[in-house]
């Protein structure tokens, strides 16, 4: 019998495993799936439980809920990747051998990269929203806050779903109008970006709401520091920001595991191909969602186009033909833009995110880059999208893995 | 887009930095420099090269990455180019400029 393990039983080692169980059968396939946690988090609801708007259990299951029966879910910690013996390690001392392995380990914050991040005023004044804790200790933060300095900021990039942020801060706007607090709430949002965002056309669209919102922005800024005494983000150039609340995404790495196993990169992530989702040293390696080095954008919805591919691509993989190149970066997500209102954007490696409708050329009913009540339900609808389509590998109708260009206004 | 700076026809892109490494040479880095109000030293002619030569070995070029360079740490690539000194930097160096992430 010959072993498939995937490492990581979050959102996309989940769908793997969905994917793959129809695929490979006992005898004479085994597919196993590793994680340390019990419960398998919607990372995306971490956004709204800081405004009260989701409670946690809305946003926390069981892991097991969500693999297949036949698929040999192991709970423990995984240490190290052998990558020339096709083993990998476990903390407990045990090892599992594999002819196939699928990364899947995902991204996390590691605020110990900036001086003072992790200071005396962690969890304070200086808070995160991409952890479960982090928001919660926010959600009881803002509850009682009275109004002052509120400051969003970014570390560096990548990060996980790269306009949440943003979100964040369109929220907090919405949120303070409607405690009548907004006149006693300064926002300002800080990237290392020169804009609001990485893409021309979203960001002239995003620079306007932040304008609409009076949220200031500081952009092109690195941080160097946090100075807890005087509660100052400061930046390498000498700049300073003053905040009561500060907000931040840390900078995000992939699992140490990659760093012990020499194969992930500055940041932790694995070389891959973008276009196949092999890894670039190791044929049987296989790498999705947050832990890889592809340049598309770390989100649920990216992992689920690529999942469909992979699948492909691991029979190709085990017939021994070639892999198809066809993963496109195809990324599709909600923006909140407070107000009960959303945008939505659609986009690839090649295409940047324009105004059209969506999934339908010219009928919608969804519109890309443009706010409207519509795509906040579908923001909202996206949570039972995820637990009850998503992790179990179906399809979406009318969206294809590989994104569609009709429909959208490209110059 | 055509540009004329140091006597010399370049080709640049809507942001400034030139489509074509072949029309750099130290005069155009000069006047690129002067444009950005920066007056070039012995040491920001090493990272210059330094950076011409990551982006030559197709390394993804961003802030962290300088800190690890070995040649200088951030806080004096931030005295050397005060504002934001990659983008800065690589467009003096005639080099694209970073696609820091998406
Ligand atoms: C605040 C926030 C908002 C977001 N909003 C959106 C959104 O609106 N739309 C969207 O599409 N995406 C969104 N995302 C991104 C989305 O959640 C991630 O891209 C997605 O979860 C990535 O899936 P993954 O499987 O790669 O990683 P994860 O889901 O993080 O799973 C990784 C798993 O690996 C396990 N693991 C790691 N290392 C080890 C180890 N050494 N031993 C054992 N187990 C290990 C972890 O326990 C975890 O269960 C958001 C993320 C955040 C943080």
């Amino acid at each position: 019998m010959k072993n498939l393990v995937i490492l990581g039983a979050g959102t996309a080692g989940t769908m793997m495993a969905n994917h793959l169980h129809h695929h490979l059968k006992r005898p004479d396939w085994q597919i196993s799936i590793i994680d340390e946690k019990e419960e398998h988090h919607y990372q995306p609801g971490y956004l709204f439980l800081p405004f009260d708007i989701y409670t946690p259990e809305d946003i926390v299951k069981k892991i097991e809920e969500f693999i297949p029966g036949d698929v040999n879910l192991v709970r423990e910690k995984i240490n190290r990747i052998l990558p020339k013996e096709n083993v990998v390690q476990l903390s407990s001392g045990r090892s599992i051998n594999y002819d196939i392995l699928i990364i899947a380990t995902g991204a996390k914050i590691a605020p110990e990269e900036t001086e003072g991040m992790k200071g005396s005023e962690w969890q304070k004044s200086v808070f995160d929203f991409y952890t479960f804790e982090g928001s919660l200790a926010l959600r009881d933060k803002l509850r009682h806050w009275q109004g002052g300095k509120l400051v969003i900021h970014i570390t560096e990039m990548p990060i996980k779903c790269p306009v949440a942020p943003l979100e964040f801060a369109f929220l907090a706007d919405s949120f303070f109008k409607h405690k009548h607090l907004r006149d006693k709430v300064d926002i300002t949002y800080v990237t290392p970006l020169s804009g609001a965002f990485t893409k021309p056309k979203a960001t002239e669209t995003l620079e306007h709401l932040l304008e609409e919102k009076k949220i200031k922005i500081e952009s092109d800024f690195a941080v160097e520091c946090i100075d807890n005494d005087k509660k100052e983000l400061v930046d390498y150039g000498g700049r300073r920001v003053p905040f009561d609340i500060l907000v931040t995404v840390p900078t995000n790495k992939g699992d140490d595991l990659m760093e012990r196993s020499g194969l992930g990169d500055d940041l932790n992530y694995v070389p891959t191909h973008k276009a196949t989702l092999q890894s670039k040293n190791y044929e049987n390696i296989f790498v999705l969602g947050d832990a890889s080095n592809i340049p598309a954008s770390k989100a649920g919805s990216v992992a689920h186009f690529e999942a469909e591919i992979l699948t492909d691509n691991i029979s190709l993989y085990i017939e021994g033909k070639p892999l198809k190149e066809e993963f496109d970066g195809h990324a599709n997500c909600f923006i909140e833009t407070g107000n009960g209102k959303a945008l939505l954007i659609d986009f690839n490696y090649t295409h940047e995110p324009v105004e059209g409708s969506f999934p339908f050329a010219g009928i919608g009913p969804l519109r890309l880059l443009k706010e409207s009540r519509i795509n906040h339900m579908g923001k909202l609808a996206f949570r039972w999208i995820y637990w009850n389509m998503l992790l179990k590998g179906t399809h979406i109708p009318f969206v294809p893995a590989t994104m569609s260009e009709s429909g959208k206004h490209y110059n | 887009m055509e540009k004329t700076i140091a006597g010399k026809q370049i080709t640049v892109n809507e942001e400034g930095y030139l489509t074509d490494f072949n029309q750099w040479n130290e005069q155009v880095a000069e006047a690129l420099a002067l444009e950005a109000e920066v007056s070039l030293t012995p040491r920001h002619w090493e990272v210059l090269k330094y950076l011409q030569n990551e982006q030559k070995n197709q390394v993804a070029l961003s802030i962290r990455r300088i800190g690890k360079s070995g040649l200088l740490d951030i806080k004096e690539f931030y005295q050397l180019f005060p504002v934001a000194p990659l983008k800065t930097a690589t467009k003096i160096a005639g080099i694209p400029k970073p696609a820091s992430c998406i």
